[in-house]
C-alpha cells in the first residue's frame, strides 16, 4: 500500500506561484516537482511561511499557478476553465482546513451533505451518504448538532466527512490538527490512519511530527521549494505503536 | 490633543477600511436629508406666500361686492359694527382682454384673449387692499396693472400693451393682492357672474358669463369711461375688522339684510382657494416624503446593522490593546458624525437648490414671489436627524463595548447567521443556484424582509404615480384643474418619481452589497466545495431578485391600492374619478422592478462570486 501506482493521481512539474512584483515579489512556491500515487499518504512540513498552504491550494485547483503544470489523474488542471475547475473540485478533490470552515447555521449532517448537493446528487442520496460517513467517523449521535455544539475534534471530523462525501480521488488537508488539543489530535490521526488503510490518497500539510511519521512519504519545504524527502521505514503500524506512547 | 488626533485617525482609518460601505452610508443619509430638506422648504413655501401677501398688501378681512343698484348697501356696511377700516367702493366692469397692440384699429400681434374683471382704483395708496406692485408701478390714466399670475399666463410684462374692451392700454405694472385668489382661481366681483375651471366641450356657457376671468386694475376714470353705461358697473369694497377671526360671523350677521344683492367673502375662504393647489402638491410631497423616509430607514438599518456587527470585533481589538470604552465610543461616534455632517450639508444644499424648481411655478399660483429658502429651523432639523442617525448607530456598539468583556467581543463572530431549518431542508431539493440563494436568504431573514419592504414601498409609490398621472392626463377636460395646474402637479410627480427611484436603487445596491460582504465566507466555501463562480453569483443575485418579485407584487396589492385609498381619504378626493392602472401596466411595472433589481444587483453579485477563494478562506478567522 505504500507503493506509488504507475500513473500518479496528482503530479506537479516546475510549479510556481508568485505574489507581488519588483521589490515586494514573494516566491511562495518556487519550482516544485511532485508525484503522488494512488492510495499514497504524503505529508508536507516546513517552517511557517515556506509556502505549504499555497502549494496545497495549487494542487487542489483552489488557486492558479504563475507557472508550471498540475495534473490530476493525468489531466492538466492548471489551464482549464474556471467552470471545469469547479467541477473538478466538486468531484475529485476534498479539502480539510485548519479552521474547519463549517457553515455555522447548518447542522453536522447538513454540512456534510452540502458538497454532494452541490455536485447534483439527489437530496435523499446525499443525506444517506452523509449519515453513513458521520456514522463511520463516530459522530452518529451528533448529526443534528450545530457546529457550535461540537468539540474541535468533532468539528474537524465533520469537515473530513464533508471532504469524503463525493468520494474524491485525493483529500488535501491543511494543518488539520492545528486548532486541536492533543486528545482531539489523536482522534483525527486515527481517522487519517483509517483513511490511509482504506486506500484513500491523502496529502497532509502539518507541523506535527506525529502525523508526518504515519505517512508513506514526508516532504520538507523551505522558501517555496521541496528540499527533502523521507521514506519512513517500518510502515505505518509501527509508527502508530510509537504514537500510543505519546498518550502517557 | 494627542488623544483627539488618535480618535480622528482611527475613525478615518475605519472609514477607509470599508470605503464602499462608507460611501453607501453617505448616500443613504444624503437621500434622507435631501428629502427632508425638500419637504420642509416646500412646506414653508406653500404656507407662507398668502400670509405674506396679506401682510404687505394690507389684505382685507372681508370683500363685499354689489351691482350698481346696491351701492348704498356698501355704504351701510362700511359703518357696520366691527369694521375698523375700509377701502372703496371701487367700480368694476367685466371685460375682454387681448394681449397685443391695437394698431390702426386692428390687433397687431395675435395675442391671447381672456375674460377679465377690471377694477378701478385711485392712484393714491389705499388703507385696505393696496396691491403690492412686483414690477413697474401702480395705475395711472391709460396704464393698466395686471395681477401677477394672470400676467404670467398671458405672458405680458411692463411695457407691453393690452386691448381692453377695444381700447389699448399700456401695462405699467404687475401686482399681487390678497383680496382675491390668484388667476385662474379668482373670485367673482362682477354682476355678470363668472365660472372657473375648464368647461366640458359639450357644454355651452350662458352668454355674458365670464370664464376664468383674470384681474386687472385701471384708474377709476378709465373704468368708468370703458363702461357703456352706469348700469354695467359693479362695486367692490374691502373691509378690515377688529377681529379677523370673526370674519365669517360678520358675514353671517350682515349678509342677509341686503336681499341677496350683496355678496361677501372672508379672507379665510380666499386663503383656502389661493392655496388649494399648493396644498394638493404638498400632500403629494408629504406622502412622497413618508415613502422615501421608509426607504431611507430600510437602507440605513441594513448599513448600520452590518457595520455594527463588524465593529463589535473591532471594539474587542481596540480594548485588547488598552483603549478605554470611552475612547472606543469616541472613535465610533467620530466616524458617524463625519459622515452625517457631510450628508446633512450636502442634503441641505441639494434640497435648497431643487426646491425652487417646484415652487417657482406655484409662486405665480399663490400670487406671491414666495421663494423657497432655507430657514434656520429647517437646517437645524435636518442636521439633527443626520446626527441622530450617527448617535443611534454609535450607541449600540458603544454600550456593548462598555459592557462586554474584551475576550467575548473578540470572539464574537461578526453576527452569527440565523438558522432557518425548514428552508434549509426545502432548499436541498432545489437546483444549485436556488439552493445557495435560499440559504443566503435564510441566513439574514430580517435583511430579506427589508428588501421586500423596500421594493414594495417603491412599487406602491409607482402605482399611485400611475393613477395620478392617468388622472392628470384626463384633466383639463374633467375640469378639476387647469393646464397650468396640471403642469405644476406633473412636475411635483416627476420630482417624486426621480427621488423615489434613486433611493430604491441605492437600497437595492446597499442590500446586495451587505449580502455579498456577509456571504464572503460562505461563497468562498461553496466554491472550494465545487460551486462554479456563476452558480455563486447567480445565487447572490437570486437572493435579491426573488424577494424583489415578492415585494413588487405586494407593492401592487395591497401596497399601492391601500396607499391610493389612503391618499383619497386624506385629500377627501373622489376615487371614482380615478382610473386604476390596467393589468398590463401592473405586469410591466412588476417585471420592470424585478429586471431593474436584477441589473442593479448583478454587478456586486458578480464581483462577490469571483473573489479569490483562498484569500477569503485564509482571511476569515484572522
Ligand atoms: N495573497 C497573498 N499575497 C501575498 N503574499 C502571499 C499571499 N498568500 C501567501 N503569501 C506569501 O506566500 C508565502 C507562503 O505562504 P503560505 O501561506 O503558503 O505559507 P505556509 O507555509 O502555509 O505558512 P504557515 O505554516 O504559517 O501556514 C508567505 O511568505 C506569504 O507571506
Ligand atoms: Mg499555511
Amino acid at each position: 500500500m505504500s507503493d506509488a501506482a504507475d500513473t500518479p493521481v496528482l503530479s506537479a512539474r516546475g510549479l510556481r506561484k508568485e505574489y507581488g512584483k519588483g521589490e515586494g515579489l514573494v516566491r511562495a512556491v518556487d519550482g516544485v516537482d511532485l508525484d503522488i500515487g494512488a492510495g499514497e499518504t504524503v505529508a508536507i512540513t516546513g517552517p511557517s511561511g515556506c509556502g505549504k498552504s499555497t502549494l496545497l491550494h495549487l494542487l487542489g485547483g483552489l488557486d492558479r499557478p504563475s507557472g508550471g503544470e498540475v495534473s490530476l489523474n493525468g489531466r492538466r488542471i492548471d489551464d482549464i476553465s474556471e467552470k471545469a475547475l469547479s467541477r473538478m473540485r466538486r468531484t475529485d478533490v476534498g479539502y480539510v482546513f485548519q479552521s474547519f470552515h463549517l457553515m455555522e447555521e447548518l447542522t453536522a449532517v447538513e454540512n456534510v451533505e452540502l458538497s454532494a448537493l452541490l455536485a447534483g446528487r439527489s437530496p435523499r442520496a446525499a443525506r444517506r451518504r452523509a449519515e453513513e460517513l458521520l456514522d463511520r467517523l463516530g459522530l452518529a449521535g451528533r448529526s443534528r448538532f450545530l457546529p457550535s455544539a461540537l468539540s474541535g475534534g468533532q468539528r474537524q471530523r465533520v469537515a473530513v466527512a464533508r471532504a469524503l462525501s463525493n468520494e474524491p480521488l485525493v483529500v488535501l488537508a491543511d494543518e488539520p490538527t492545528g486548532n486541536l488539543d492533543s486528545a482531539a489530535t489523536l482522534d483525527v490521526l486515527q481517522l487519517f490512519k483509517d483513511l490511509h488503510e482504506s486506500g484513500q490518497t491523502l496529502v497532509i500539510v502539518t507541523h506535527d511530527a506525529r502525523i508526518a511519521a504515519t505517512t508513506d512519504r514526508t516532504f520538507t519545504m523551505r522558501d517555496g521549494a521541496l528540499v527533502d524527502e523521507t521514506w519512513p521505514s517500518g510502515g505505518t503500524t509501527g509508527r502508530l505503536g510509537a504514537l500510543a506512547g505519546l498518550e502517557d | 490633543m494627542g488623544r483627539i488626533l488618535l480618535v480622528v485617525r482611527l475613525a478615518l482609518r475605519d472609514l477607509r477600511r470599508r470605503r464602499t460601505e462608507a460611501v453607501l452610508l453617505l448616500i443613504a443619509i444624503l437621500t434622507a436629508t435631501t428629502t427632508l430638506t425638500l419637504a420642509l422648504v416646500l412646506r414653508d413655501a406653500a404656507g407662507d406666500p398668502y400670509e405674506s401677501t396679506r401682510a404687505v398688501t394690507k389684505g382685507p378681512d372681508v370683500v363685499a361686492n354689489v351691482q350698481s343698484t346696491g351701492l348704498d348697501h356698501l355704504d351701510q356696511l362700511a359703518t357696520a359694527s366691527g369694521v375698523t377700516q375700509h377701502s372703496g367702493p371701487y367700480p368694476v366692469i367685466a371685460g375682454k382682454l387681448i394681449a397685443g397692440k391695437l394698431f390702426a384699429g386692428k390687433i397687431e400681434a395675435s395675442g391671447r384673449t381672456s375674460d377679465a374683471q377690471v377694477e378701478g382704483r385711485d392712484a393714491t395708496v389705499a388703507s385696505v387692499d393696496q396691491p403690492e406692485v412686483t414690477k413697474g408701478g401702480w395705475v395711472s390714466d391709460g396704464g393698466v396693472v395686471v395681477e401677477a399670475a394672470f400676467a404670467d399666463s398671458l405672458d405680458v410684462g411692463v411695457g407691453d400693451s393690452v386691448v381692453l374692451n377695444g381700447r389699448s392700454f399700456e401695462v405699467v405694472g404687475v401686482a399681487v393682492t390678497a383680496a382675491m385668489p390668484p388667476y385662474p382661481g379668482g373670485s367673482c366681483i362682477v354682476s355678470a357672474g363668472c365660472v372657473n375651471g375648464a368647461i366640458p366641450d359639450d357644454r355651452d356657457l350662458p352668454p355674458g358669463l365670464l370664464h376664468n376671468p383674470g384681474l386687472v386694475w385701471l384708474t377709476q376714470a378709465d373704468v368708468r369711461s370703458l363702461a357703456s353705461d352706469g348700469g354695467s358697473l359693479s362695486y367692490v369694497m374691502n373691509l378690515k375688522l377688529a377681529d379677523p377671526d370673526e370674519a365669517q360671523a360678520f358675514v353671517d350677521r350682515n349678509g342677509g339684510e341686503h336681499g341677496g344683492v350683496m355678496s361677501m367673502r372672508t379672507w379665510q375662504s380666499i386663503l383656502a382657494d389661493a392655496t388649494e393647489l399648493a396644498q394638493d402638491s404638498q400632500i403629494l410631497l408629504l406622502i412622497g416624503a413618508w415613502l422615501l423616509g421608509l426607504l431611507a430607514v430600510a437602507s440605513l438599518s441594513v448599513l448600520v446593522g452590518g457595520r455594527m456587527a463588524d465593529q463589535t470585533r473591532r471594539v474587542g481589538l481596540l480594548k485588547a490593546v488598552g483603549a478605554t470604552p470611552g475612547l472606543v465610543a469616541a472613535v465610533l461616534l467620530a466616524q458617524y458624525l463625519l459622515v452625517a455632517l457631510v450628508a446633512a450639508g450636502a442634503g441641505l444644499t441639494i434640497g435648497a437648490l431643487t426646491a425652487p424648481l417646484l415652487t417657482e411655478s406655484s409662486a405665480g399660483l399663490v400670487g406671491s414671489a414666495g421663494t423657497a429658502s432655507l430657514t434656520w429651523s429647517t437646517i437645524g432639523l435636518v442636521t439633527a436627524v443626520a446626527l441622530g442617525v450617527a448617535v443611534v448607530a454609535t450607541a449600540v456598539p458603544a454600550v456593548r463595548a462598555a459592557r462586554s468583556s474584551t475576550v467575548s467581543a473578540l470572539a464574537d463572530a461578526a453576527r452569527p447567521p440565523r438558522r432557518t431549518g425548514w428552508l434549509i431542508a426545502v432548499s436541498a431539493r432545489l437546483p444549485v443556484p436556488l439552493l445557495l440563494a435560499s440559504r443566503v436568504a435564510a441566513r439574514r431573514p430580517r435583511r430579506v424582509a427589508l428588501g421586500v419592504v423596500s421594493i414594495a414601498v417603491t412599487v406602491s409609490g409607482l402605482y399611485v404615480l400611475l393613477v395620478l398621472n392617468a388622472f392628470l392626463g384626463d384633466q383639463p377636460s374633467t375640469g378639476a384643474y387647469t393646464e397650468a395646474q396640471v403642469a405644476v402637479l406633473r412636475q411635483v410627480l416627476l420630482v417624486w418619481t426621480v427621488i423615489l427611484l434613486s433611493l430604491a436603487a441605492v437600497n437595492a445596491i446597499v442590500i446586495t452589497w451587505a449580502t455579498v460582504l456577509d456571504n464572503r465566507h460562505a461563497s468562498a466555501l461553496a466554491r472550494a466545495l465545487g460551486a462554479t463562480p456563476r452558480e455563486v453569483s447567480g445565487a447572490l443575485a437570486a437572493a435579491q431578485v426573488l424577494p424583489a418579485l415578492l415585494g413588487a407584487v405586494l407593492g401592487v396589492f395591497p401596497g399601492g391600492w391601500a396607499l391610493f385609498a389612503a391618499i383619497v381619504t386624506i385629500t377627501g378626493g373622489d376615487s371614482d374619478k380615478a382610473t386604476l392602472p390596467a393589468l398590463w401596466q401592473l405586469t410591466v411595472m412588476v417585471l420592470a422592478a424585478v429586471l431593474v433589481v436584477a441589473a442593479l444587483t448583478s454587478v456586486p453579485a458578480y464581483l462577490g462570486g469571483r473573489r479569490p477563494v483562498t484569500e477569503t478562506l485564509s482571511a476569515s478567522r484572522s
